[in-house]
């Protein structure tokens, strides 16, 4: 199933549609998600709650909730590798070794019952890395170092760890097989905030060391302007704004949104009584605005914006996803209007 | 952890006294006299007389409980009234019927209980889960003594195959092993079923899934573990009280056991028999529970922690 690629792309992610399917609802949940990711690379993907972050790692790695969750639309290749239609034991042979996923909260992501050793070891022995048993155990002290814990709590169970370390051993679990990409779903969340500096500043090393490609989801900007190299942002479903950090954090045209993700930010240097939040609410996913998502809440908003999905302009690899980009802007080859929910 | 386990054994001494001081009282307090009762309805009231002395009938009640327990400390816990037969040996005939059947039915319900459990939770829904649910719903609710009647009817009267009453061969222990675990296997079925819907929900099913584990290892490996400390305190439970005997299924299938022998004790005011086997029922439930306790340390490792930190306190 390999296909001919760029040569530095890892993940190619084009108009990705995914829907969940409740009882009283349709619930889209990705709406037309377009999303690249190179060798190495970092990318910050972030958005609030609900704007279908998880949901995309999810689907990479292929673990919607069985019958609630599905694919309706797009592609997703991955290292060459067509993942919508693979089969379940070549999804099986990906997961842990070529893709791995970090999950949000480390107390309660690790089996109480099987020693931590046994659940790193566990990964090594599914993708056959090593052919005996001491091989396994050599390679298990050897990545328990690299996450900073002694190897000798190899045999000790996950209740006799901390929060920050129990993080480290999921992190271990998720690297042990070095994977090109990981997918790291707000890893420092659960963490309180020292803690969380240590994580993130191990995570960025090893990826370093290893060459992984991370997608990391957060909410936290900050986080974003210290690990990664590139950023995109979320909104009911899709990407509203993709860029460097440094265009991203520095550039003057924004998506509004992301003009109110920045302006949401209390400013240490100024004396303010209230902090200075996006009006309304995300809306909801099973009831999706017709036109630009984000018109309900938009302070810029015009009449066009509330009947045309607006595509993206790309400017110096700075893409905004928003009407008033539009003149000037260059719309993205190949993108249609398929992402809308009419 | 052998600290623990000492100290649990240590601590069934007074609940086994209590127990043998409440049934001394309340045999004591039944109406009818133990020496009329052996000597039959012909005796002559200077007989009666003679025997309850000779037993020590006329004493005070704390000096009979005293002199009971320090014999039973000794290892002797009396004759029968009805049939002068030493109680211990009497339930030590009996016993090995009991705990075959016990032993037999609470085996079926694990090796058919737990499979089917995790089958119906793993395909919620399905028509495999519907099946078991209404099978398991049918089994607590059919009374034991019609169940077996039912089994006896067709196995042995229609069909032939298996002896209906009767404790002589393995064949004889089949269909009461079978009328007794039925309603043990509905509860360990339902209680297998739904601590697995709780725990294949849980995030370390979906880490070790992202590992690339597959659908067996994932079920088996790691949700079944951390699903089966209810299970097996149910089925501790079900077994402690199958060991005390059974009367319903030993009555329908003409086995002696346990049941039967508590029962007739009761009818026939025999008290050493009735405080003897009770004390050995009680003893016995209570090894079980202590076995299970211990297992409990073997399925999940935080539960060993807190017996080492409550032992040393």
């Amino acid at each position: 199933m390999k296909t001919t690629d760029s040569k530095n792309g890892l993940l190619k992610i084009e108009n990705l549609q995914v829907e969940y399917i409740t009882d009283d609802a349709r619930v889209f949940a990705v709406n037309g998600l377009n999303l690249e990711i190179e060798k190495g690379e970092t990318l910050g993907l972030v958005g609030e709650t609900g704007a279908g972050k998880t949901t995309t790692a999810l689907s990479v790695m292929r673990l919607l909730p069985p019958k609630v969750g599905r694919v309706i639309g797009g592609s997703i290749l991955l290292d060459g590798i067509d993942i919508i239609h693979a089969g379940e034991a070549d999804m099986r042979a990906l997961r842990g070794s070529l893709v791995s996923m970090i999950f949000q909260d480390p107390m309660t992501s690790l089996n109480p019952v099987l020693t931590i050793g046994d659940q790193i070891a566990e990964v090594l022995i599914f993708h056959d890395r090593y052919n005996n048993r001491t091989d396994v155990n050599r390679r298990v002290d050897e990545i328990l170092r690299l996450v900073g814990l002694s190897p000798e709590r190899k045999n000790e169970y996950p209740h006799q760890f901390s929060g920050g370390m129990k993080q480290r051993v999921v992190i271990a679990i998720a690297l042990a097989c070095e994977p090109k990409l990981l997918l790291a779903d707000e890893p420092t969340t659960a963490l309180d905030v020292t803690i969380q500096a240590q994580v993130l500043e191990m995570m960025k090393e090893l990826q370093e060391k290893l060459h992984t490609a991370v997608i990391l989801i957060t909410h936290d900007l900050g986080v974003v302007a210290q690990t990664c190299n590139r950023v995109a942002i979320m909104y009911a479903g899709e990407i509203i704004e993709t860029g460097t950090v440094d265009r991203i954090f520095h550039a003057k045209r924004h998506h509004p949104y992301t003009e109110g993700l920045f302006g949401s930010i209390p400013d240490l240097t100024k004396k303010t009584r209230r902090l200075n939040p996006i009006d309304g609410l995300m809306p909801d996913p099973s009831n999706l605005p017709a036109g630009c998502k984000f018109h309900t809440r938009c302070p810029k908003c015009i009449d066009i914006c509330r009947t045309i999905h607006p595509r993206s302009s790309v400017r110096d690899g700075h893409s905004i996803r928003c009407h008033l980009e539009g003149e000037g802007g260059v719309p993205v080859a190949g993108e249609t209007a398929g992402g809308e929910q009419t | 952890m052998f600290k623990y386990i000492m100290k649990r054994l240590f601590l069934m001494i007074p609940v086994i006294v209590g127990i043998s001081f409440i049934l001394f009282l309340i045999m004591d307090l039944t109406p009818g006299d133990p020496a009329r009762a052996i000597l039959g309805d012909y005796a002559t009231q200077e007989q009666i007389a003679a025997l309850r002395e000779e037993m020590g009938l006329n004493d005070n009640f704390f000096v009979r409980y005293f002199r009971y327990a320090v014999n039973a400390v000794q290892g002797d816990f009396g004759k029968s009234y009805r049939t002068s037969v030493p109680v211990v040996e009497e339930i030590y005939a009996r016993f090995p019927a009991t705990l075959q059947v016990a032993f037999q039915a609470i085996m079926l319900s694990i090796l058919l209980g737990v499979p089917i459990g995790v089958v119906s939770a793993v395909r919620q829904y399905s028509a495999i889960d519907i099946v078991s649910i209404a099978t398991a719903l049918i089994f607590t609710s059919i009374p034991a003594f019609w169940f077996g009647l039912m089994l006896i009817l067709l196995f042995s009267l229609k069909l032939g195959w298996l002896p209906a009453v009767g404790a002589d061969s393995w064949k004889h222990f089949i269909m009461p092993s079978v009328t007794l675990a039925a309603a043990q296997l509905a509860t360990t079925i339902r209680m297998t079923r739904s601590t697995m819907l709780e725990v294949i929900r849980q995030d370390y099913i979906r880490t070790a899934m992202a590992k690339g584990a597959t659908r067996r290892c994932v079920i088996f490996k790691h949700a079944l573990r951390n699903a089966l400390l209810p299970v097996v305190t149910v089925l501790g439970i079900g077994f402690g009280n199958l060991l005390g005997g059974a009367l319903i299924v030993e009555s329908v299938f003409g086995i002696s056991g346990l049941g039967t022998l508590m029962v007739n004790s009761v009818k026939s005011k025999d008290a050493p028999m009735l405080v003897a086997s009770v004390m050995f029922a009680a003893l016995v439930g209570s090894l079980v529970n202590l076995g299970v306790d211990v297992l409990y340390t073997y399925i999940d490792p935080r539960v060993k922690i807190q017996y080492l930190r409550r032992a040393k306190s």
